[in-house]
């Protein structure tokens, strides 16, 4: 173990925000599920007794009668914000004195560094560079992950847990997302800033950094595997092997769409448009760790081979 | 003669009932002091506060909601808001310190601005200057950075939030989408500050980045049908961008203008719209009571 470097990179001054980041996101996690849980508990108990539901203020916040549901923003609100801007203001402070923002030798086009890493909230982004071709990863997948963000109200048809916090009734939006934000982007972060090393190789978090290291894993093409040469006969291969991924997706997704009866319920609220759209961003997030395991896996490279673009 | 002494006498008496009349008016004067004395001791009743506050500042349900009201800096927020909601658990904060990093941001970067020139030859010297010279420079650059990385945790935890309670649910659809767009902002403003200290990690971070914009399709030189389209490395997306082939002079200033004038803002102004949908959709969200499985009622088909 080399205890020496990885204290290097986890101190590294322009990392701080990650190791920040490693003890924020598991604590808000944990912060936000504990009310979903206790909500839920509070749901099973109304659900279960109709006369209780007719009278309950239906918060696990204490409410009594001739309590006012509303209060003054002065000062009840304002001086909450008074006390985060102090405290914000503390930290930085506290951080910009203790800590220096790196500056490295001036600019020099001919010398690389290496690594040479984006900043790390697009290490996730550079991280999809090594499974997918520049054009996807850079353009193609950031555009989706956008156009997807932006899509997801017009998307969920379940009318549930609007302004509290809940697990039991929302599962599937809150495990997809969980799995796309904390799963897919925040690990892919970690790994760009702690395991991407010279090379962007894989260094496990101790090994040390070597510049001089050679990987001798020679990558494959699936088509390789099965002895197709042809050109065309790669691309019609590779196209069939995603017409065959996409089905299987769809069936998959569709199962968990109507799983359980309330699944089912909201499945027929949706609008034809809303389930394609909503399958066609699965299925696209789902190629990420499709790809990352059988990369890590079986050492395959691309899929689908044309003479315009490889998948 | 008589008249001498009249006017003598007049005068004589002039004299005392001037006297008389400056007593007068210092007792008039001391009066008028004592009450001034006496407002200034209770200062909302002063003409200068009423002309820049115009309201008193008491408990008075009326005083409290009018003080938010008829501020500028507080006119964003509601009178009266959810009781459950000011308690941390539920908003942890995260919008309103996104924001305030915003103004901490915009602050610190006015004064950076003073002592940095966006040229090959100047910019790397500057943040030398900056580092070793200019008086709390090197605290100026540190809270500069850090508050910006402190942004995007708080933008990220900040959706995580909205995603987790479901907040972006009718009405709300429509500023979550603006928020994916702030948030983007952000990453970009972040980005495009990356280059400007024109140091090597800089450098490098802006040209991998850049690199990929080559490979865009059929606007980039690399990418898929970009060589059919005519796309050559002199004019495609990326030299767009850059406004060249390479990371260069051209690319710094393009990089301060984004950075210092053009996304604050666009920023600014989507920031304006999300804040004005927060209140016109209906305020904060939540907490709010529960709904029931039993309860959904069914939509309207068209």
């Amino acid at each position: 173990m080399d205890w020496a470097q990885l204290w290097e990179i986890a101190s590294e001054p322009d990392n701080v925000p990650i190791v920040a980041l490693l003890f924020l996101v598991p604590f808000y996690t944990f912060y936000a599920f504990r009310q979903a849980f206790a909500n839920d508990r509070l749901i099973g108990q109304l659900e279960a007794n109709p006369a209780m539901a007719k009278t309950h203020h239906r918060k696990v916040q204490p409410w009594k009668p001739g309590w006012d549901r509303e209060i003054h923003v002065w000062p009840f609100l304002l001086r909450m914000e008074f006390l985060a801007a102090i405290i914000v203001t503390l930290i930085l402070m506290i951080w910009s004195i203790t800590l220096n923002a790196p500056l490295e030798e001036p600019s020099n086009p001919t010398l690389t560094m290496n690594p040479a890493k984006a900043p790390w909230y697009f290490l996730g982004l550079q991280e999809m560079l090594v499974y997918f071709d520049p054009w996807m990863a850079g353009v193609v997948l950031p555009t989706l992950i956008l156009v997807g963000l932006m899509a997801i109200p017009y998307l969920d048809a379940n009318p549930l847990g609007n302004g509290y916090y809940t697990f039991k009734q929302r599962k599937f939006a809150i495990m997809a997302f969980v799995f796309g934000f904390l799963v897919l982007w925040l690990s892919m972060v970690i790994i760009g800033t702690f395991i991407r090393g010279p090379g962007w190789m894989w260094f496990w978090p101790g090994q040390t950094w070597d510049h001089n290291r050679l990987i001798f894993e020679a990558n494959r093409d699936l088509p390789d595997i099965f002895h197709i040469t042809s050109a065309p006969g790669k691309g019609i291969f590779g196209a069939i092997v995603v017409g065959l991924y996409t089905i299987l997706m769809a069936t998959f997704f569709h199962k968990l769409f109507t799983l359980t009866p309330f699944n089912r319920r909201i499945y027929k609220r949706m609008s034809l448009i809303q389930y394609v759209t909503l399958q066609l961003f699965l299925i696209i997030m789902m190629t990420l760790p499709v790809k990352i395991l059988i990369r890590q896996l079986f050492r395959i490279k691309y899929v689908w081979i044309t003479p315009w673009f490889n998948i | 003669m008589p008249e001498d002494l009249k006017d003598q006498n007049s005068g004589k008496k002039g004299l005392t009932a001037l006297l008389e009349e400056v007593r007068e008016e210092v007792k008039v004067l001391k009066e008028k002091a004592a009450e001034d004395v006496k407002t200034l001791k209770d200062p909302e009743k002063t003409q200068l506060y009423k002309s820049i506050f115009r309201v008193k500042h008491d408990d008075k349900p009326r005083s409290r909601a009018l003080g938010v009201l008829s501020n500028v800096f507080l006119h964003l927020h509601p009178a009266k808001i959810n009781r459950d909601a000011v308690a941390y658990n539920y908003t942890w904060g995260m919008g309103g310190i996104t924001f305030y990093l915003f103004i901490v941001l915009t602050f610190t970067g006015a004064l950076l601005m003073f002592y940095y020139h966006p040229s090959k030859v100047q910019a790397f010297r500057d943040i030398l200057y900056l580092e070793h010279d200019v008086p709390f420079g090197k605290l100026l650059r540190n809270m500069h950075r850090w508050a910006a990385h402190l942004m995007i945790i708080t933008v990220w935890l900040h959706m995580f939030r909205v995603f987790l309670t479901g907040s972006y649910k009718k009405p709300r659809e429509f500023n979550w989408a603006v928020g994916v767009i702030l948030m983007l902002l952000t990453m970009l403003l972040s980005f495009t500050g990356y280059l400007l200290p024109d140091d090597q990690l800089g450098f490098w971070a802006v040209t991998v980045g850049t690199n990929m914009a080559r490979a865009t399709p059929l606007l980039g030189h690399e990418g898929p049908f970009g060589a059919q389209l005519g796309m050559t490395p002199y004019n495609d997306v990326r030299f767009g961008l850059l406004g060249g082939s390479i990371v260069d002079s051209n690319a710094l200033l393009r990089s301060y203008i984004w950075h210092c004038i053009a996304i604050p803002l666009i920023a600014a102004t989507f920031m304006a719209v999300h804040f004005w949908r927060v209140r016109k959709d209906g305020g904060i969200s939540g907490p709010s009571p529960v709904m029931l499985e039993s309860e959904i009622k069914e939509e309207r088909k068209f």
